[in-house]
């Protein structure tokens, strides 16, 4: 039995049944101006800041970026494990918030998980960005071939493959499943290709109850499947860095310090995300203040477990005193322009966040949105600083060189934006964004008898 | 309770010795004596010829991708008039607990049976992970595809392969030397000999501090030297356990320079 939050709807609106699936369709048929604006803007984006560049770095090799001797790994790394980061609240928080029954997830968690998907196949463009020799990117891949070469299953790297990619996977299914009640409510509204489309997408859903029931079956299972997967993946991308011997990158606390740093930037995304999402779509019935006041408590926890890991790694790092570990957090805090940023960093991450202490800033869209950028902002910099910092003071000083990048590199961050707008402009129109039936719990219509949650 | 952990913890042990560690053909050594080394780059030179590394030109160099495979590192101490200038030639140590061979995903840096390091240019698919890995920073990476002005293609070394835009590589202890000395060894049915193997930059050092051979082989050169009390490795206590075996050098008022 679905039990009534009206709490949770504060702008005290009654909606009705009918009212939430003609909003949500509507997202969907009715399309404005300023919404081909925006993709045509992201469309160019992505052509002229990431594809035509990255043309340019294929046909003239990997020297029109900034990178160098120490410095082989630099922005287009900082890139892959933001943007894996980012991805890692959508799925993460849609399943941890289904398992323990939270209603305020209900009207969020279908954006959320898209920007999962979103976020993770934007990463993993950057793995391909970012390597001397892209085309043969294959190589990395488990497949019989006559030569008998086969793939070194103790590189972190290759853990990554295996783990991105069933990540992404185990991701693209969560959402998918969770959507074909409403896929179905999509397909009987609309007409002509939609129709067809929306047909075979909702895959004959009639909403018998046997059907709901394998239905729940099967998303509990991703659930629960899900989370151990999405903390071992991000894990997995910091070990890239904690299995070499690299002073600043061979750190034991690396693996939770990620898991949390992702869950924290992630978090901070689905804030943002949500901010320009219910007001783009003008569905702010549905994205309520109350789903700010429970985000912000979040970013609040996560900004506290971050704040307290980073603390932990300095203070370990500085009372260890070894000579290599010296070098690497003075070259991090101290000097200049890495100084400027790590401070930022620790004004973005620790200092602003402490604003959602307060239930006004909690329940501010502006509050919200200043600190949600600034983390973003702040967990940029902090993947920025591990690598460039690292990698330009290994062991032997006469190799030390500082990583500039080149605006070859710095046209394709502002490319992986446009590309991910892309693609959330393309779900917003393609997908039910809300959950439908979900919603519909949310407002007080029962589903169904002596059922849990659907 | 105490034999049992032993055991387990034996075993983790064992899980971290690569399986080739025990069953080399060969395992080449160099062995790098300082006191002769007076830091003339005659080396480099000769590992820029032998081996067909790109002349980059000084625009790349300032952004650090000079290509030399092997470095002469000069470090400099205290100030005028009591200065001391400490220099060390750093090529590809060759480790054998090597981090750059776990960090490959496609095997394209692997150990072979001779007991060396060897990168295949073919699988490498530009990763980066070898070169981040590499604590002694001796992997070059092939930013662009070098050409070599005419008549200077002429002068390539037909031994060895011209690498292409986009794969890592680093010294090999002139690993078309080594092969072909095993080669005639084979053509005359005899094992290879002490001293039948000379790498460009051994060949060319003028004072002969750069000596090579198979430190499996007690009778060898690099075998007796590797006892010397002078003797050291760089970066030892990162447990990568390098085939280059440093003689340090001893300063006139009785220190010696590495310590």
């Amino acid at each position: 039995m679905a039990p009534h939050h009206m709490s949770d709807n504060q702008t005290g609106d009654v909606i009705s049944y009918k009212e939430v699936n003609d909003d949500v369709v509507r997202t969907m048929t009715e399309t404005g101006k300023w919404y081909y604006i925006a993709l045509a803007g992201a469309f160019s984006g992505f052509l002229a800041f990431w594809i035509l560049p990255w043309a340019y770095q294929i046909y003239k090799g990997q020297g029109v970026s900034g990178l160098n001797t120490p410095d082989f790994w630099g922005i287009y790394l900082t890139n892959f494990v933001f943007w894996i980061g980012i991805s890692h609240s959508g799925t993460l928080l849609s399943a941890i918030l289904f398992i323990t029954k939270t209603p305020w997830r209900r009207s969020i968690y279908r954006s959320a998980e898209a920007m999962t998907f979103f976020s993770v196949a934007t990463a993993a463009v950057f793995i391909f960005v970012h390597m001397g020799r892209p085309w043969n990117f294959y190589w990395t891949m488990p497949y019989p071939n006559q030569r008998q070469l086969w793939l070194n299953f103790q590189s972190p790297l290759m853990f990554d493959v295996f783990a991105i990619s069933t990540y992404a996977t185990s991701s693209m299914i969560f959402l998918y499943f969770g959507s074909i009640p409403d896929l179905a409510a999509v397909r009987d509204r609309v007409t002509g290709w939609r129709k067809q489309v929306y047909s075979a997408l909702a895959l004959g859903w009639r909403g018998t109850d046997s059907e709901w029931h394998w239905l729940f079956k099967a998303y509990t299972f991703f659930a629960v499947f899900i989370i151990p997967l999405a903390v071992s993946v991000h894990s997995i991308v910091s070990w890239d860095f904690a299995l070499s011997k690299v002073p600043g990158l061979a750190k034991t606390i690396f693996a939770p310090y990620f898991v949390v740093g992702a869950i924290y930037s992630g978090s901070a995304g689905i804030v943002t995300l949500m901010i320009i999402f219910r007001k783009a779509m003008k569905i702010e019935k549905y994205i309520t203040l109350n789903h700010f006041d429970k985000l912000g408590m979040l970013l609040l926890v996560m900004s506290l477990l971050w704040s307290y890991i980073n603390v932990i790694e300095v203070f370990t790092g500085w009372y260890a005193n070894t000579s290599a570990e010296n070098e690497t957090l003075v070259y991090r805090m101290f000097t200049t322009p890495y100084a400027y940023m790590f401070w930022l960093m620790i004004v973005t991450n620790t200092l602003l966040p402490l604003l959602f202490i307060f239930k006004k800033c909690r329940t501010s869209i502006l509050a919200c949105l200043v600190v949600s950028l600034g983390i973003n902002v702040g967990m940029w910099l902090e993947r920025y600083l591990i690598l460039t910092t690292s990698l330009p003071r290994k062991f032997l000083p006469y190799m030390w060189h500082d990583y500039i990048p080149s605006w070859v590199e710095i046209s394709m961050t502002l490319g992986s934006f446009c590309f991910f707008a892309m693609l959330f402009l393309l779900f917003v129109k393609l997908w039910p964004s809300v959950s439908i039936y979900e919603v519909k719990e949310d407002i007080g219509i029962p589903m169904r008898k002596g059922g849990g949650h659907h | 309770m105490s034999g049992l952990l032993e055991r387990i913890a034996g075993k983790l042990r064992s899980y971290r010795e690569p399986g080739y560690y025990t069953k080399l053909d060969h395992k080449w050594t160099m062995v790098i004596d300082l006191d002769k080394c007076n830091g003339c780059e005659a080396c480099v030179v000769a590992c820029y010829a032998e081996n067909n590394l790109p002349v980059v030109g000084r625009e790349e160099c300032e952004k650090s991708r000079a290509f030399s495979w092997l470095r002469i590192e000069r470090y400099v101490e205290g100030e005028y008039p009591d200065v001391k200038v400490k220099f060390i030639p750093v090529m590809c140590q060759h480790c054998m607990k090597a981090p750059c061979e776990t960090g490959c995903p496609v095997y394209a840096t692997y150990h072979n049976q001779d007991g060396l390091n060897v990168q295949v240019y073919n699988r490498c698919v530009g990763t980066f992970t070898c070169a981040t890995y590499c604590t002694y920073d001796v992997r070059r990476f092939n930013w662009f595809t070098y050409k070599w002005p005419k008549p200077l293609e002429a002068q390539l070394n037909p031994d060895v392969s011209v690498r292409e835009m986009g794969v890592m590589e680093k010294c090999t202890f002139c690993i078309q030397r080594i092969r072909s000395a095993k080669d005639t060894a084979k053509d005359e049915s005899r094992p290879v000999k002490d001293g039948d193997i000379k790498p460009a930059c051994s060949q060319s050092c003028p004072t002969g501090a750069i000596y090579f051979g198979d430190i499996q082989d007690p009778e060898s050169v690099v075998a007796k030297l590797a006892k010397s009390p002078r003797r050291y490795r760089l970066l030892e206590e990162l447990n990568a356990d390098p085939s280059v075996i440093y003689l340090k050098r001893v300063m006139g008022d009785g220190t010696s320079s590495h310590e």
